[in-house]
């Protein structure tokens, strides 16, 4: 027997369609081989899970063609969907896609916005309101009294240059840091940016009366100047800006102003980026607070790497710091748009710590009285 | 009373086969079941398939002849696409919050991972068979499938005589069985 005809016998064997004296010679042959045997054990096995196989696919056959022709008939609804039915379909379809992206763009705008405006605390809120609500009057008074407006005009300037800082509501605060002794300052930019007035505080309460020199909103960065003849110029400055980029997980501190007296806290550099792959700056390790804005970041060569400008809303210990070398970038530019300004053109950025040699705690009390707390209204 | 009974007959009836019973119970649920899944983030296609998913699974069930029914076909057809569906939106990733639920529903769990299993083997004969290519594959489904006999088959392929087809086909099953073994062992062990 070939092999054709052996599995031929197994079929018939399996199936039953042996007569009997086919059927005990095929079982003495089993017996006496084994390969037989498992021929049929095997082959068993598999027409069973072919015969399923077989019922399986003709039952999907059938419930295919009763669907067809159920709706053909029109028993059951059309799958064809067509004009408003098919509207309607794709609304149900993707409303909660478009619920979920409107939701995603409205937190995504509402991260946003914090993110700008959460180190930046509104120290009075109560009085912004009253302000905003003052301004129609004013405008309605201009309007019918221009000419009176224009006397006044003349007085309040006189009187500005007497006008006692105290009065003035501050709602915005934040921190910068001297880069000259003449009383040139660094902050950031989306402290003092809608501010008329601004003063600057140091760590002994003085406070003095500075006015924005330029800002640049890319980088975050603003210069102040302070005006006020209160103010005597320094004659050094003891930290130095760097102009190169630190090295991740570099120890870092920040003095700043998260309420009225300076604040020490400390981390390290956790990424040479910063939000999202931003190249403009670097990520921080450090607990910051609103009011930290705009604060010198240093090494402990006591060198300023950055100005601690955001913090992520989502996790708690995430800054984020504008990278030192932006400084230099942004007084290159302000000496080029004003390079008619002496004063400008003599400001000299201190690229050289006098405090390197020293523990942190001595250079936090050499370098506290270069750091002011900066407030807007 | 006679509506029980009906159910009854219409199950005797989907255990068979039988035509008429396989339409009868489509007709009754598939609207339902269409209106389940397009409400929650499917398509028709999806309700269709998963609809006849649920119509296998209770096939499956009333030739098992131990299967008794303890609730409404309805009921029970439901409940089973209802978890089909879920299973399948976590599978895809879609979205969706729950099924919105006003009917009620029996557990179906075992039944669900019975029939995954046995699709899973099906769908893998399937692929074998295909993978012959042809004339094996329909020469092989006409035997195995359809039930015709040698001599038949000899007649519709145009083998000379039954003997040819025979050797044609016992070269084809040898392939098969290679395949379906060495994946049934895999899937097995």
């Amino acid at each position: 027997m070939d092999d054709i005809q052996i599995l031929d016998a197994v079929e018939r064997y399996i199936r039953g369609e042996m007569n009997p004296d086919e059927r005990l010679h095929f079982e003495n042959l089993r017996k006496s081989s084994p390969e037989v045997d498992q021929m049929v054990v095997e082959h068993t096995l598999f027409l069973q899970q072919i015969n399923k196989f077989a019922e399986w696919k003709k039952f999907r056959d059938a419930l295919h063609n009763t669907h067809i022709n159920l709706s053909e008939q029109g028993k059951i609804d059309s799958a064809k969907l067509k004009g408003k039915a098919k509207v309607v379909y794709l609304w149900n379809r993707y409303k909660r896609v478009a619920a979920i992206a409107a939701v995603i763009a409205g937190v995504t705008t509402l991260i946003f916005t914090s993110l700008v405006n959460y180190l930046t605390p509104h120290t009075d809120s109560a009085k912004v309101q009253e302000l905003s609500r003052d301004i129609p009057n004013i405008k309605h008074q201009q309007n019918v009294q221009v000419d009176e407006v224009n006397n006044l005009k003349n007085e309040v300037n006189n009187i500005k240059s007497k006008i006692n800082l105290q009065s003035i509501p501050f709602k915005a605060g934040g921190t910068g840091f001297l880069i000259d002794g003449k009383g040139f300052l660094v902050t950031n930019a989306h402290i003092v940016h809608t501010s008329r007035n601004i003063a600057v505080t140091n760590s002994k309460g003085e406070q003095f009366r500075a006015v924005l020199v330029k800002e640049f909103p890319d980088k975050d960065i603003a210069i102040l100047k302070i005006d006020d003849d209160k103010f005597k110029p320094l004659s050094s400055i003891p930290y130095g800006i760097s102009k190169t980029e630190s090295d991740v997980a570099e120890p870092i501190y920040t003095l700043g102003y998260p309420r009225n007296d300076i604040v020490y806290s400390e981390g390290y550099l956790s990424a040479k980026t910063g939000f999202n792959g931003d190249t403009l700056s670097c990520q921080l390790g450090i607990a910051a607070n609103p009011g930290n804005s705009g604060g010198p970041v240093f090494n402990h060569e006591g060198e300023v790497i950055g100005i601690l400008s955001t913090k992520e809303t989502e996790a708690e210990g995430v800054a984020f710091a504008i990278q030192s070398k932006y400084i230099y970038s942004a007084i290159n530019e302000l000496k080029k748009s004003n390079y008619k300004d002496t004063a400008y053109q003599s400001l000299r950025i201190p690229v050289k710590s006098s405090v390197r040699n020293m523990d942190t705690k001595e250079q936090v009390k050499k370098i506290q009285d270069y750091v002011f707390f900066v407030k807007g209204d | 009373m006679k509506s029980e009974n009906n159910e009854k007959t219409l199950l005797q009836g989907l255990a068979r086969s039988d035509k008429k019973a396989v339409e009868t119970i489509y007709r009754e649920n598939y609207n339902m079941i269409q209106s389940l899944i397009i409400n929650n983030n499917g398509s028709a296609d999806d309700a269709k398939d998963i609809f006849q998913e649920a119509m296998i699974v209770l096939y499956e069930k009333t030739r098992s002849g131990t299967f008794e029914l303890n609730c409404r076909i309805q009921t029970y057809i439901y409940s089973v696409c209802r978890r089909l569906w879920l299973k399948r939106l976590q599978q895809l990733n879609r979205y969706s919050p729950e099924v919105t639920d006003t009917v009620e529903t029996v557990p179906v769990e075992e039944e669900i991972e019975d029939i995954e299993r046995k699709n899973a083997e099906f769908e893998m004969m399937d692929k074998a068979i295909d993978s012959l290519g042809e004339p094996c594959r329909s020469l092989l489904e006409a035997y195995y499938l359809k039930k015709k006999s040698m001599i038949e088959i000899a007649a519709d392929f145009g083998y000379t005589n039954a003997d040819n087809a025979k050797t044609q086909k016992y070269k084809c099953l040898m392939r098969l069985k290679k395949i379906f073994f060495s994946q049934y062992k895999n899937g097995n062990q």
